[in-house]
C-alpha cells in the first residue's frame, strides 16, 4: 500500500483530483448547474398542453360612422370577461392542454409598443367587417397565437373543443423534449469539463511555471497529463451519474438502450474531449490567449450540434459537416442509445472515431508541448 | 573531459534569444559545497545562465558538466542530483503544504520521514495543513526551498529566491541556507539584486551584466577590483555605470 501512496502517479492523479474538488465553484458548475439547467428547461418545455396567447386589438372604426361597433370587440364582449381592458378566454381541451387567450384593447401606437416589448405576438385591426392579423409569421408563437384567434372568430370556442378522438398525445418515454435534452446536456459538459478543466489548468499551469518546475525533476511527463486526465475524466463521471439519477427521478428519464455501450460511447466521448484539450493547451503560456482558444473550440459546437435543438434547422449543406464534429456525434449517438434503444453494434463506428480522434490529437498536442 | 574537481563546469557558453545574445561566451568553475552568487541588473543573462546549468536551456555553443555529465546525455541521473526554485513558481492552490511537498517527493520516490524532516529543516512545521493559498510569500519560498532540497542535491540552484520578501521572511531563508553549508556538502548558486544576500551567504560572488562576467572572486577579492571599493554596489556602478537593481 505504502509503494502505491508513494508513487508519483498515484500522487498526481490525488493532488488533481485534490484541486477540483476543493474549489466549490468547480462543484457549482459542473454538477449543481448543469442540474439546475436540466430542470429549468425541462419544465419549460415540457408542461402539459397549456398554451398562454396575448393579442393586442386595435378599434378600427368607420370614420363616417364611429359609433359602429366593430366585430371582434362585440364578440368578445358578449362571450369573455373584461378586466382593464383585457378580455381572456381559456379554452379547454383535455388532450390538447388549455389555451387561455388575452386580448389587450389598445390604441394603435401603444400595440406596437407592446409587441416591441414582446407582450403580445400579434396586433389585430378589429373592423367593422372582420379582423386583419399583423404579426412576425417566422415567430411560432405569433403565428400559433393567429390561428388560434382567427379560428376562434370565424367558428366559436367549440372549434377548439372538438374532435378531441383526432388526438392521441404521446407520452412514450423517449420522445419528449426532456429526453432529447438530458443527453445532449451530458455530452456538453463532458465538452466543457475537458475543454476548461484540462486545457485551461494545463496553460494556467504553464503560466505559473509550474509545469517548468516540475520537469526539472524525474516526473514522467506523461503521468502528468495521465493523472490531469483521470482526475478529470472521474470528474465527469460522477457529474454525469448524479445528472442522470436527476432526470430519472424527477422527469423518468430512462437509459431504453445498452448501457454497456453507453459505457463505452462515454469513454469514447472522454477520450476525444481530453486529446482535444491536450492539443488546445499544447503551446501557449498565456490564459488570455488559452480562453480565446477554448471558446473558439466549444462555442460553435455548443451552438450548431444540436445539444439544446434540433441541428436539423440548419440549411441542408451544413447538415453533413455538423454531424461529423465531435459534439454532434456524441450527442446522436448518447440520444439514438437513450431514447432508440440502440446497442453496442450501433454505435461502434462512433465510438471508434472519437477515440481516434482523441488520440491523434493527444499524440499531436504533444508533440508540439511546451513545458516551459 | 572535465575536472572531478568541481560539481559544475560552465566552458564558452553562449545562448541567444532571435536578435539578443543573452550569454556571451562564459566560464565557470563551482567546487563541491561552495556557495556562489550571481549578481547583475535585470537582462544580465543570469537567469539564462542558471537555466542553461538546470537544462531547461541548451547553450549555443560551448559545454556545461555536472559533476562530470552533461544534460544530453545524463538527464535522469542530473535530475536526481539537482535542486532548484525558480523565479515566482506557483504551487497548485488548493493543495496544502505536506501534500505539494509529497507529491514532489514521489516524483524523486521518497516517503513521508523525508518530507517530515524537510518540513524541520524549513520550519514550516505548522503549516503542513494549511492550502498553499494561504500561505505568506515567505512560507510560500520556504516550501519552494523545502521542495528544492527534498533530493538532498548536490547542486542546489536558487533564482531570486528572496525577491519580494520582507527583511524577516528573506532573513529566515537565509538562515535555512546557512544550516544547510554548515550539515551538507551541497553547492549552491543563487541569483540576486540583493548585495547583502551575496555577501552574507556566498563564498564568491560573480558580477555579470549584458551577457559577461565583468569579475569574480570572495568579497574582499572582488572589492579589490579597480584600486578598492567600499561596498559591492559602489563596485557595480564603477563596472557598469548602472545600478544592480536596475
Amino acid at each position: 500500500m505504502n509503494r502505491i501512496t508513494n508513487h508519483q502517479l498515484y500522487r498526481l492523479i490525488v493532488a488533481h483530483f485534490a484541486e477540483i474538488i476543493r474549489e466549490p465553484s468547480v462543484i457549482f458548475w459542473g454538477v449543481v448547474f448543469p442540474i439546475l439547467m436540466a430542470w429549468g428547461l425541462g419544465i419549460a418545455f415540457t408542461q402539459k398542453g397549456g398554451v398562454q396567447a396575448k393579442l393586442a386589438v386595435v378599434r378600427k372604426t368607420d370614420s363616417t360612422n364611429p359609433n359602429r361597433e366593430t366585430k371582434l370587440i362585440t364578440w368578445l364582449s358578449a362571450n369573455t370577461q373584461k378586466k382593464d381592458s383585457v378580455y381572456t378566454i381559456t379554452l379547454k381541451n383535455e388532450k390538447l392542454g388549455d389555451a387561455t387567450l388575452s386580448f389587450v384593447e389598445t390604441s394603435s401606437s401603444n400595440a406596437f409598443t407592446l409587441l416591441k416589448k414582446g407582450k403580445v405576438s400579434v396586433i389585430i385591426e378589429d373592423q367593422i367587417n372582420g379582423s386583419e392579423y399583423r404579426f412576425d409569421p417566422a415567430n411560432a408563437e405569433a403565428k400559433a397565437a393567429y390561428h388560434l384567434a382567427a379560428d376562434l372568430e370565424a367558428h366559436g370556442p367549440q372549434f377548439y373543443t372538438e374532435n378531441q378522438s383526432q388526438i392521441e398525445p404521446l407520452t412514450l418515454s423517449g420522445t419528449r423534449y426532456v429526453d432529447f435534452l438530458i443527453p445532449g446536456l451530458l455530452a456538453m459538459g463532458i465538452m466543457m469539463a475537458c475543454s476548461w478543466g484540462i486545457s485551461y489548468t494545463i496553460i494556467d499551469r504553464r503560466s505559473k511555471k509550474l509545469l517548468r518546475r516540475m520537469v526539472a525533476t524525474p516526473m514522467k511527463k506523461s503521468n502528468l497529463l495521465f493523472a490531469l486526465i483521470t482526475a478529470r475524466f472521474t470528474m465527469n463521471l460522477a457529474e454525469a451519474i448524479l445528472l442522470f439519477l436527476f432526470s430519472w427521478i424527477y422527469f423518468g428519464v430512462k437509459i431504453q438502450g445498452s448501457l454497456p455501450a453507453l459505457i463505452v460511447l462515454f469513454i469514447a466521448a472522454n477520450i476525444a474531449f481530453s486529446g482535444i484539450a491536450i492539443l488546445i493547451s499544447s503551446r501557449t503560456a498565456n490564459t488570455e490567449v488559452g480562453n480565446g482558444m477554448i471558446n473558439a473550440i466549444v462555442t460553435p459546437m455548443m451552438v450548431v450540434s444540436g445539444v439544446f435543438f434540433s441541428y436539423h434547422n440548419f440549411p441542408d449543406w451544413a447538415i453533413p459537416a455538423i454531424q461529423y464534429l465531435p459534439l454532434t456525434m456524441i450527442t446522436d449517438t448518447f440520444r439514438s442509445i437513450f431514447n432508440e434503444g440502440a446497442g453496442f453494434m450501433d454505435v461502434w463506428r462512433e465510438a471508434l472515431v472519437l477515440t481516434t480522434t482523441g488520440v491523434a490529437s493527444f499524440v499531436i498536442g504533444l508533440k508540439i508541448f511546451k513545458w516551459y | 573531459m572535465s575536472d572531478s574537481e568541481f560539481i559544475v563546469e560552465v566552458r564558452q557558453v553562449k545562448k541567444s534569444f532571435k536578435d539578443v545574445q543573452a550569454v556571451k561566451g562564459v566560464n565557470l568553475k563551482i567546487k563541491p559545497g561552495e556557495f556562489v552568487a550571481l549578481l547583475g541588473p535585470n537582462g544580465a543573462g543570469k537567469t539564462t545562465l542558471v537555466e542553461m546549468i538546470e537544462g531547461i536551456q541548451h547553450p549555443d555553443e560551448g559545454e556545461i558538466f555536472i559533476a562530470g555529465k552533461q544534460w544530453k546525455h545524463h538527464q535522469h541521473e542530473l535530475h536526481q542530483m539537482i535542486g532548484l526554485s525558480l523565479q515566482e513558481t506557483r504551487f497548485m492552490d488548493k493543495l496544502t503544504a505536506y501534500e505539494t511537498m509529497r507529491l514532489f517527493a514521489s516524483f524523486y520516490k521518497l516517503n513521508s520521514h523525508r518530507v517530515d524532516e524537510v518540513f524541520k529543516l524549513i520550519g514550516l512545521d505548522e503549516k503542513k495543513k494549511a492550502y498553499v493559498d494561504n500561505l505568506s510569500g515567505g512560507q510560500r519560498q520556504r516550501l519552494a526551498l523545502g521542495v528544492a532540497l527534498l533530493n538532498k542535491p548536490k547542486i542546489l540552484l536558487l533564482d531570486e529566491p528572496t525577491t519580494g520578501l520582507d527583511p524577516n521572511a528573506r532573513r529566515e531563508i537565509w538562515n535555512i541556507l546557512l544550516d544547510l553549508k554548515k550539515t551538507h556538502n551541497t553547492s549552491l548558486i543563487l541569483t540576486s539584486h540583493y548585495m547583502e544576500e551575496a555577501e552574507y551567504l556566498c563564498d564568491r560572488i560573480i558580477i555579470m551584466d549584458q551577457g559577461n562576467i565583468l569579475g569574480e572572486g570572495t568579497l574582499q577579492e572582488i572589492l579589490a577590483l579597480g584600486g578598492g571599493h567600499r561596498s559591492l554596489d559602489e563596485l557595480f556602478i564603477s563596472l557598469t555605470g548602472r545600478h544592480l537593481y536596475e
